[in-house]
């Protein structure tokens, strides 16, 4: 046998388990979508991995990356927003969020989670979009348009920056956010196999799971 | 004559070495014998193709392309079936969905890809000329185990030189049905079933615990198609379309090229339906 271990050596730990997420903003409203692969390198382990999760009111966070610093990072960070609501008595903004998970992330500096977080909200008085990207030791980035993160980034940006207008509604950024990320992670063997999209608005948020391609 | 010669001009004895000496055609190229190829002037034990060739940030470059694959050839009663991916990527980027991973060297030989693509097409339509000079000669078809001896005889050659490929020939001749796999450490083997690949640890999943002899053309077809579909699904660097060829007496016939796509949710009704 010819030796095929060679495709399989790690390029980097951020790559292990595979899979992407993005997040994009609208006219009032904000998308975030990702896949549903869980691989530990070729090999497909399932394809019900949610990589995105709620953890506010109109506000959620993808956490694209190595799988157990996924559940990892959002358990501590779910701990870290429970602390802060119980002390504070109100629920956590977009921006705090964000940097709560700066902070948690640097805390590792040396050490770090391997996850690049994604996060997208509206704020809960002012109704403002957020969208935001870290990297995995927490450097924020808060463009206007979109933020992409996982194993297809660069497919995503290319997709993204073709597809993405400023002002959509709600149905636009859904058909738009979905598009960018079906074709990106087509193009990416570690990525797939299903994806979830929430489109989050003022008075709802709505989730929809998308047929895919399952190889 | 003396003063031409004086004067350095060449003289032609014809037309076409006149021409053969313009277009500078030398004579130590693969364009005269294709298993002639330009040898690294280094020992052989140091030759590593690749280990050269550094991108900008310092990192080594992938040579090999179309490295993940899922290809599997099988003999029963009715014939030959081999089935393939079509997926071709480069790292984890999927650089196409649509390789023709098998290779119709003549009506009645097929060969299968994986490993290096430029490998394995590069090799195979060499073989391809082989076979059909061997033809004109003896006025008969080349038998499969003569065709696939002299594949490993040409990769042979070029043991330790870093050609990547592991391929199965197919075909049909005196003896019936022939299927054997050669690869490029110069192994050659005849068998019943092979799978080669990435995702060949699942095609064989699906094919050993569905295989025997007397099955028909049809359940065969779909053995095929379903063990390379159920590899597409596990294995992340196969993928795209699903072809299966079956050979017969009387030469290949292609069976069907189907998405991968159309096939997972053919399955998944198929299934529900019979729950």
């Amino acid at each position: 046998m010819p030796d095929f271990s060679e495709i399989f050596s790690l390029q980097s730990i951020l790559n292990y388990n595979g899979g992407c997420v993005v997040a994009m903003r609208g006219k009032n409203c904000v998308a975030i979508a990702c896949d549903l692969r869980f691989g530990v390198q070729a090999q497909t382990i399932s394809t019900d991995f949610e990589r995105v999760f709620e953890v506010g009111p109109h506000l959620y966070i993808g956490l694209p990356g190595l799988a157990t610093d996924t559940q990892t990072v959002f358990q501590r960070l779910q701990f870290r927003i429970k602390m802060y609501e119980m002390r504070e008595g109100r629920r956590v903004k977009p921006r705090t969020l964000m940097a709560m998970v700066q902070n948690l992330l640097y805390e590792r500096r040396f050490g770090p989670y391997f996850v690049e977080p994604v996060i997208a909200g509206l704020h809960p008085t002012t109704k403002e979009p957020y969208i935001c990207a870290l990297d995995l030791i927490g450097c924020e980035c808060e463009p206007e348009d979109f933020v992409v993160s996982g194993t297809c980034s660069e497919s995503l940006y290319g997709m993204c920056e073709t597809t993405w207008r400023e002002d959509m509604e709600p149905d636009d950024l859904f058909e738009c956010i979905s598009q960018s990320l079906v074709n990106a992670f087509d193009r990416d063997a570690l990525s797939g196999w299903g994806a979830v999209v929430h489109v989050i608005e003022q008075d709802k948020v709505t989730t929809r799971y998308l047929k895919c391609r399952q190889d | 004559m003396a003063l031409e010669a004086l004067h350095g001009i060449t003289r032609y004895h014809s037309k076409n070495e006149m021409l053969r000496d313009e277009m500078m055609i030398p004579d130590m190229e693969n364009l005269s014998n294709q298993c002639q190829l330009a040898i690294p002037s280094i020992p052989k034990g140091e030759v590593n193709v690749g280990e050269y060739l550094v991108d900008e940030t310092g990192r080594k470059i992938k040579l090999n392309y179309a490295h993940g694959t899922t290809t599997l050839g099988f003999k029963f009663d009715g014939g030959v079936i081999m089935a393939v991916d079509s997926r071709a990527t480069s790292g984890q980027y999927i650089g196409s969905g649509n390789v023709k991973k098998i290779i119709e060297i003549n009506p009645y030989l097929l060969g299968t890809m994986a490993g290096g693509a430029a490998d394995c097409t590069y090799w195979e339509r060499v073989l391809a000329k082989q076979c059909r000079i061997y033809e004109l000669r003896n006025r008969e078809r080349i038998s499969v185990a003569a065709a696939s001896k002299l594949l490993a005889n040409m990769v042979y050659q070029y043991k330790g030189y870093g050609l990547s490929m592991g391929v199965m020939i197919a075909g049909w001749d005196k003896k019936g049905p022939g299927l054997y796999y050669v690869d490029n450490d110069g192994n050659r083997m005849p068998g019943n079933a092979f799978s080669v690949g990435s995702g060949s640890i699942y095609a064989y999943g699906v094919l050993d615990s569905g295989y025997s002899k007397d099955l028909s053309d049809a359940e065969a077809q779909e053995l095929g198609r379903r063990a390379i579909y159920h590899a597409t699904h596990r294995d992340a660097y196969s993928g795209g379309i699903v072809r299966v060829y079956h050979i017969k007496e009387d030469g290949w016939i292609k069976i069907s090229e189907e998405d991968c796509k159309d096939l997972h949710y053919k399955y998944a009704d198929e299934k529900s339906a019979f729950s």
